[in-house]
């Protein structure tokens, strides 16, 4: 008797947040996808916050919405149009910017402004050319309430082939990160390292532009690397945080989105961005809290 | 290994950093590059490295791949989550490369280049914890086990203590020893005369080159601070070309 009164509020709180996950397929779809997304993504994040690329990343996703925009004027909602509009767009961006950087005395961050804005411009300028009205929600604010298989399939391929990628070039983007010059000196490397970080970029933000949208997919890559600062001083802590705190996210934003009915995609990210502003407050390296009660000091 | 600069140019924008440089350094020779501030001195180390491009002549003898450069350590993110140990480990790279993983030996090398340079019990120290003098130390351990026959040093002895210069000095005379080839950049001329047994006095030409006692007399060290205050905005195009 007593047991059974303790397990009735237990079995209340598992149902609130189990049931949507096991009784709704979408919901399942739903989350396998944003798993899918944060673990390629979010590595990718940890690095792009410690070679302060953050702001090159919000440019990379704004550059990929209008190849996005012409493959869906061509192929309609496509996966494999949007897919490929979104990969071609952001990597001839990249590219280009990183040749500018790299060939003349413009820094990289002015380059790549300079680019996103005319890939920018250009996708607008062929949307209106075609007197289109097209519904651009999708590509905007992302799916992630409608995977299908297709796309799903899609997003774990991104994230295996974001996962073997970063593997291989770990150590150069380490060492490119702390010491830029020092691979310069050994062949293509360094090239190797940056380009293939870029592309990394890319992909990630096609894959989160399926489910988050173009808009919010930068979000998942920023938000949980930044937070996890605040906890962890290693780069293998960081990475392991910031992946905990975007998986922590998901299931929070999918709840928050199936009980209160809003979209699935900010609710995600808006859920990371309550662990990162939580973060600021109570992290225990650099946190305001940790600052504040900070009274004691060590002898050596 | 004998290295050969011919008529070499170097430019930013056009404007000479290094003027026609023509100079050889033998194997095993320890050389300071020294000169007034803007005199070229750092763009011609990093020719050297291979970090940029010549306007015109050659840089010969010199293989990038079998260069330990140690940089200025403003050029470094300190605030990357990175160790000590790791940091040496990077100049192992010519051996790893992307994928090889850490031999046993090849730890017991980065150990015992900490324990070199008097950094032992540092390994797990983030970089961020370092003071200057602590972070050159870790520098030079990587250069250490770079292991490489020509070592360029920019600026290694600014703003670190008295004790930190003696240590990495010892570390030097060793490499000197060892007749790897030492091209350092410097502006401090009484280590100069001290310690270097040869300088090469820039001054984006060349004032001199040779013995330390013979290049850094008063009246070269006036002409080169002369010649480098005449940069001039609205200068004519060279006519002297590469023989």
């Amino acid at each position: 008797m007593h047991s059974g009164v303790q397990n009735v509020p237990l079995d209340i709180n598992f149902a609130l947040f189990i049931s949507p996950f096991s009784e709704y397929m979408f919901m399942q779809r739903a989350l396998i996808g944003s798993f899918a997304v944060c673990l390629g993504a979010v590595p990718v994040g940890v690095f792009m916050t410690l070679r302060r690329m953050s702001l090159t990343g919000d440019a990379m996703a704004h550059a990929i919405l209008p190849g996005a925009a012409v493959a869906y004027l061509i192929s309609g909602l496509s996966l494999i149009g949007l897919t490929l509009g979104g990969l071609v767009a952001g990597i001839v961006v990249a590219a280009l910017a990183g040749w500018v950087a790299r060939s003349t005395h413009i820094k990289e961050d002015t380059s790549l402004a300079a680019f996103y804005l005319i890939s920018l411009a250009l996708g607008v300028v062929i949307l209106s050319l075609k007197h289109s009205n097209v519904d651009l929600f999708h590509v905007l604010f992302g799916n992630i309430l409608a995977l299908d298989n297709a796309a799903l399939y899609l997003l774990a391929g991104i994230c295996s082939i974001s996962l073997f990628i970063l593997a291989i070039l770990y150590r150069a983007l380490v060492i490119d990160c702390v010491d830029p010059q020092f691979l310069r000196r050994y062949g293509p490397a360094s090239g190797v390292a940056h380009y293939g970080f870029l592309f990394l970029m890319v992909i990630n933000l096609v894959a989160g532009f399926h489910a988050l949208g173009t808009l919010m997919a930068i979000g998942m890559m920023i938000l949980p690397a930044a937070a996890a600062r605040f906890w962890m001083k290693t780069l293998d802590g960081m990475l392991l945080v910031a992946v905990l705190i975007s998986l922590a996210g998901c299931v929070t934003g999918l709840l928050i989105s199936f009980y209160v009915d809003l979209p699935a995609g900010p609710a995600i990210v808006l859920s990371v961005g309550v662990f990162y502003i939580a973060s600021i407050f109570f992290g225990a390296h650099g946190g305001f809290l940790s600052k504040v009660f900070a009274n004691q000091h060590l002898t050596g | 290994m004998t290295i050969q600069l011919s008529n070499l140019t170097l430019a930013y924008d056009r404007h000479p950093a290094v003027h026609h440089l023509t100079a050889t350094i033998a194997q095993g020779e320890w050389l300071a590059i020294v000169g007034p501030n803007g005199a070229g001195k750092s763009t011609l180390l990093n020719a050297m490295a291979g970090f940029t491009q010549t306007h015109e002549g050659r840089i010969e003898g010199l293989c990038a791949s079998q260069v330990a450069y140690l940089p200025q350590q403003t050029l470094l993110d300190k605030s990357f989550p990175m160790t000590v140990f790791e940091l040496v480990s990077t100049g192992l790279w010519h051996k790893l490369g992307l994928c090889k993983s850490l031999t046993m030996q090849q730890s017991r090398q980065c150990a015992d280049a900490l324990a070199a340079v008097g950094l032992d019990g540092f390994e797990k120290r983030m970089l961020s914890t370092l003071s200057g003098g602590q972070l050159q130390r870790s520098l030079f351990a990587r250069v250490l086990v770079q292991d490489q026959p020509v070592i360029l040093l920019d600026e290694p002895f600014n703003a670190i203590d008295a004790k930190t210069l003696a240590d990495l000095t010892q570390v030097i005379k060793q490499w000197h020893q060892a007749k790897r080839t030492i091209i350092m950049v410097t502006h401090d001329l009484d280590y100069v005369h001290e310690y270097c047994p040869q300088a090469l006095l820039l001054a984006r030409e060349c004032i001199g080159h040779g013995p330390t006692k013979v290049v850094l007399t008063q009246e070269n060290l006036t002409r080169a601070r002369r010649l480098c205050e005449s940069f001039d905005d609205h200068a004519q195009w060279c006519t002297k070309r590469a023989a």
